[in-house]
């Protein structure tokens, strides 16, 4: 099983010109006096499915919410779609975080209306769409807060789906989730595969992440540890 | 393949999207933001109750102890209550505000918005009209327990109290919902919130103190409605800088 030993701040940027869908240029990330990432460099290519594996802490979150336009890093660069930052790029990036990122008092159908009010009208699907997507009954009454965790998941995913991004940033989206949701997760993200759109996901269930993922980056202690190619890694 | 699955990918690869919304407009107006994000606030609230029960009942308490603590003649109490009513408020809307940013953090929802194109100020000025909109109908409530118990007519202009209440509420609201997103990534922003607030909402109270007290005795020590004005200029000079700030403080970490 061929894994890519780094060994240099240079990472793993492929030697073709082509402009790839995100750049991360020697990234690096400080909090305090730890380093939560250290000289991280890779292209993500459009179309692809990438999984970040790694132990707690070895800075998938972290790169994740760099990605994401949420935290800005210490050092290095992040651009998307060519020359934008996160910043600039934000309608086009999609991010799911462990919490669902939905309001506990609303149901999913109302929570999505009201993301979806703020996002250009005439690109985002309609909060009906984006539920049925997920596998979700748009009229359910149910609150969120009333749902279990796979269907928060589900929801918080058709969230993301609204604005139809090009970019996915998916962390941890089978956290505590049983066997059975969590493979319900596994074939949605699968249909979400598509040519104009690149999914990056974490997560610690590497057996979860091979049936999806094209590239499986490994993080350790902040650095970009190994690449490998999906297909090999499930051979 | 579930069938969610393949709608999924159909849909993305631009094949067969017929469920996107096209309203028409590019963005949302400003104003419509404004709207959808208060429309959101008041549904929650309306679930929920929280705010707006709690601040009731801590105000009541006060108001009622105090009245029973001090039992004041008729002269007294025209010149305590503002004092009184002004306090009552200002402890009780802590409570609501320190909470106003709660729910957005709870579930990282505030990460949620951060990531949205519309823009942010709305989402302060439909918060600030949420919390003003919860503190003003606790007043509403609470003004003639508040003359009742402390046995008040107001000698002087009474319809000015349609003024001066409004405005020293906005201007205790929009100072505190600003410092409240402030202080969210705080460990202690609950100790933090009024450390901050109280100190620099202090000129408005002292206005809306003497601006209450001028009505209920009829003094006619401002004629020219001094403190009325004061805390109109407080309002809007709080109102503008806290605008110009909000989204630096929204994007920090």
């Amino acid at each position: 099983m061929p894994a890519v030993d780094t060994g240099s701040s240079k990472g793993f940027c492929p030697a073709d010109a082509e402009v790839p869908l995100a750049r991360v240029t020697d990234l690096s990330r400080l909090f305090g006096s730890f380093a939560a990432l250290r000289q991280v460099s890779f292209d993500f290519e459009a179309g692809k499915c990438y999984a970040l594996l790694g132990e707690n802490g070895a800075g998938k979150s972290t790169l994740m919410r760099i990605l994401a336009g949420l935290l800005p890093p210490s050092h290095g660069t992040v651009r998307l779609f060519g020359d934008q930052s996160p910043a600039e790029a934000c309608g086009r990036v999609g991010y799911m975080s462990h919490a669902p990122m939905l309001y506990d008092e609303l149901t999913a159908t109302e929570n999505l209306r009201y993301f979806a009010a703020l996002y250009p009208r005439g690109q985002s699907l309609t909060p009906e769409a984006a539920l049925r997507q997920v596998g979700l009954d748009p009229a359910l009454p149910r609150t969120v807060g009333k749902y279990s965790q796979g269907m928060r998941q589900r929801a918080s995913l058709a969230r993301v789906l609204l604005a139809q991004p090009e970019l996915l940033l998916l962390d941890e989206p089978f956290s505590n989730m049983d066997a059975t949701s969590a493979h319900r997760m596994v074939e949605l993200l699968a249909g979400m595969r598509a040519p104009g759109r690149t999914i990056v996901l974490t997560t610690h269930q590497r057996e979860l992440a091979l049936p999806i993922a094209n590239h499986l980056l490994t993080l350790r202690e902040g650095r970009l540890d190994s690449v490998m190619d999906g297909g090999r890694a499930q051979a | 393949m579930t069938e969610a699955s393949a709608e999924a990918s159909e849909d993305v690869a631009g094949v067969d999207a017929p469920e996107v919304d096209v309203t028409g407009v590019e963005t949302a107006g400003w104003f419509a933001l404004v709207g959808t994000h208060l429309q959101k606030d008041l549904r929650i609230e309306w679930r929920s109750r929280e705010a707006i029960q709690s601040m009731l009942f801590f105000a009541l308490l006060v108001v009622v102890l105090f009245s029973m603590a001090f039992d004041p003649t008729a002269a007294a109490s025209r010149e305590i209550a503002g004092g009184v009513l002004c306090v009552a408020t200002l402890f009780a809307s802590v409570s609501v505000l320190n909470q106003a940013w709660t729910r957005e953090i709870r579930h990282d929802v505030l990460d949620a918005l951060r990531l949205t194109p519309a823009d942010r100020s709305a989402i302060f000025v439909a918060k600030v009209l949420a919390n003003f909109l919860f503190v003003t109908v606790v007043q509403v409530l609470l003004g003639p327990v508040f003359f009742i118990f402390y046995n008040l007519r107001p000698l002087g202009n009474g319809w000015l109290l349609l003024a001066v209440v409004p405005l020293g509420t906005w201007a205790l609201v929009a100072n505190g919902t600003f410092f409240a997103a402030l202080s969210i990534r705080s460990r202690n922003r609950e100790l933090l919130l009024p450390l901050i607030l109280f100190p620099i909402f202090l000129p408005a109270l002292l206005a809306m103190v003497l601006a209450v007290k001028t009505v209920l005795t009829g003094d006619g020590s401002d004629p020219h409605l001094l403190w009325l004005k004061m805390l109109a200029g407080y309002d809007i000079i709080f109102m503008t800088v806290s605008l110009l700030l909000f989204d630096t403080v929204l994007q920090a970490e």
